[in-house]
């Protein structure tokens, strides 16, 4: 049984042209999977549905999301806030804004615990210290009474990821979480997900158009493609061999480390038309079923 | 030591601006036509008469010497003395301050309040029906000046439906001594809940006439930044550790979106103090507005230069208020 199962999500605009099309993955408990597809594929999409966060523009029309054994949709919306906070945590793509300018950085760790699990100040306190020396952060008791804009978007990040540990969820949805850091950062942070990850058994959502990062550090993937999944396989044989030709062509696209004055290689036009002629296919039996 | 420097140029600004504004004053009352002396003399006053007057006025004087003269007093803290009431313009002043600054003060929180409220309600309800009607509201409460305000407030509430007293700041039955001139607060402080009732059944038309275009300015900006607040990341984070939307909005987003509404309220502010004279003469309210137009008819120069500058010194200290409070909130200012 997984602990996270996504059953034909299908998300429109405005009750109208598709997001996501009948989108269905699974994650067990522990397991590390990435989405992986280019921007506007709908992948930062499936973590905002999950954490019912989607624009409010966008709204599930359609599938499951079970959670623990519980479908959230059927949940009132307290309830599922509630199992949410309690279960899953957010690693957020850009550490610059997703801190609150005016708070200390303590208490953004500590308030899930106080406020929705109802820990103690004191308790919150230590496990706060805790983490953040477990995401190397030096000095942590001055770190937690600094302001957000006296600390570097590294630093930010490590205390995002120790925030979303804190209250040791099973699930962790982690979208683009290096993309707005340079490039050194980029590799520290990625190591400390991985670090973070198998220290705590937690299982991990991550949201990446990196396939170097998905080598590095995710077991399975689910390549997403105009919002719809178009290859779920784990992460060996996919660089083995990948099923899809849009995967390949994906693939083929990625540049390497070892050869950084290559070209790069485009996703050939005639992928990409045999991919939107895949999806329209799928729309036009979508329509055929409703 | 940083906020220290800063409030000491900010104190001597405000010098300057004092100056500024007793020279203005000085000099645009004397050059106006009309004169405190026409006004005092019975028809038919000799040129004789005229003379003796102007002399004992010191208006004889030309601008410059007079305002030497009065500047002088100033600085020893001796503003003159009224020639329509014959009393140190200090005493008249800081008498019916109280008045104002209660009326003021009385009228900035129904404002907050009711504005704030509107803009929490409306960001809470966003895109829902709610959310127009209050945009209905705010725009019909700004676009109606606060003096016509009050006039639709004693037609509901003084006359149709009689639920407030529609002039005064007392009711003079009630025989009352206070030994201050805060009637509000002093009335409350010695628990005199009676009294107190019948001062704020008194002040509140003209305090929620001049309080509605305020509030709709509050709520139509701090909704407007609560809803571009509502929208970042740090919000976004919030709700997915499980937050009600209401503990969303007033927990995290409203401490940042208030920041652009504080300065505001501080220069409304000072248009509202400014909109008490026109108020305070709509319910004869006994405030240091009223008396400014008095002061104007009778052309009571001594009188006239002691409002303003008053008024110009309580504009200066709510914005020097206002700067302050906006680096308390404000972390990234504080060490800036």
């Amino acid at each position: 049984m997984s602990f996270l199962s996504i059953q034909d999500l299908t998300v429109r605009l405005r009750g109208k042209a598709p997001i996501l099309r009948r989108v269905s993955i699974d994650v067990a408990a522990g397991e590390v999977r990435a989405l992986v597809g280019e921007s506007g594929a709908g992948k930062s999409m499936i973590g905002k549905s999950v954490l019912g966060t989607l624009p409010q523009a966008l709204g599930i029309t359609g599938g499951r999301i079970i959670l623990d054994g519980e479908d959230l949709e059927q949940l009132s919306p307290r309830a599922r806030r509630q199992r949410i906070g309690a279960k899953v945590a957010l690693i957020p793509q850009d550490p610059l804004t997703a801190l609150n300018p005016s708070r200390r950085v303590g208490p953004q760790i500590t308030n899930r615990l106080v406020d929705i699990l109802g820990w103690s100040r004191k308790a919150a306190e230590a496990r706060a210290l805790e983490l953040l020396a477990e995401v190397h952060i030096p000095d942590p008791a001055r770190v937690m009474r600094a302001y957000p804009h006296e600390l570097s978007g590294g630093m930010r990040q490590r205390i995002l990821i120790a925030s979303a540990f804190a209250a040791e969820p099973k699930l962790i949805i982690a979208d683009e979480p290096t993309t707005a850091l340079d490039v050194t950062v980029q590799k520290q942070i990625l190591r400390l997900i991985a670090e973070m990850q198998q220290r705590h058994g937690t299982a991990l959502l991550f949201v990446t158009h990196d396939l170097g990062v998905v080598s590095k550090v995710c077991q399975t993937m689910s390549v997403l493609y105009s919002g719809m999944v178009v290859e779920d396989t784990n992460v060996r044989e996919f660089f083995a061999s990948p099923g899809h030709p849009y995967s390949a062509a994906l693939l083929a696209a990625t540049p390497k480390y070892t050869d950084p004055d290559g070209s790069l290689t485009p996703v050939p036009e005639t992928v990409i038309r045999a991919v939107e002629e895949e999806v329209a296919a799928f729309d036009r039996e979508m329509e055929g079923a409703a | 030591m940083q906020i220290l420097r800063r409030m000491i140029a900010r104190l001597a600004a405000t010098a300057v601006t004092l100056v500024g504004v007793a020279v203005i004053v000085f000099v645009v009352i004397r050059v106006v036509p009309g004169n405190p002396i026409a006004m005092m003399l019975p028809p038919g006053a000799t040129d004789a008469d005229i003379q003796r007057l102007q002399e004992l006025y010191g208006l004889d004087k030309s601008i410059p010497e007079q305002f030497l003269i009065w500047a002088g007093g100033v600085l020893q803290g001796d503003f003159g003395t009224s020639i329509s009431l014959r009393q140190p313009v200090s005493e008249l002043v800081l008498g019916r301050l109280p008045a104002t600054l209660e009326l003021s003060v009385m009228a900035l929180a129904i404002a907050v309040v009711l504005g704030g409220g509107m803009a929490l309600t409306a960001t809470l309800y966003r895109g829902t029906r709610v959310e127009g009607a209050i945009d209905v509201t705010g725009g019909m409460a700004l676009s109606v000046p606060d003096f016509l305000w009050g006039l639709v407030l004693i037609l509901l509430f003084g006359v149709l439906w009689p639920l407030f007293h529609i002039s005064g700041r007392i009711s003079p039955s009630l025989g009352f001594e206070f030994q201050s001139n805060f009637y509000l607060w002093e009335s409350f402080v010695r628990l005199r809940f009676d009294v107190w009732t019948d001062i704020v059944a008194h002040m509140f038309m003209p305090a929620l006439a001049l309080a509605i275009p305020l509030a709709a300015i509050i709520s139509q900006l701090l909704k407007q930044s609560l809803k571009e607040t509502m929208h970042l990341d740090y919000v976004t984070l919030a709700r997915t550790k499980g937050y009600s939307e209401t503990s969303i909005i007033t927990r995290e987003a409203l401490p940042n979106a208030i920041l652009p509404t504080l300065t505001l309220v501080g220069v409304q502010f000072t248009f509202l103090i400014g909109g008490t004279v026109i108020v305070e003469r709509l319910f004869s309210y006994e405030g240091l507005g009223n008396m400014a137009i008095d002061a104007v008819i009778n052309r009571d120069l001594p009188l006239i230069q002691g409002i303003v500058i008053l008024f110009a010194l309580i504009f200066t200290v709510v914005n020097l208020v206002v700067d302050m409070t906006y680096a308390a909130l404000n972390p990234r200012l504080r060490h800036a």
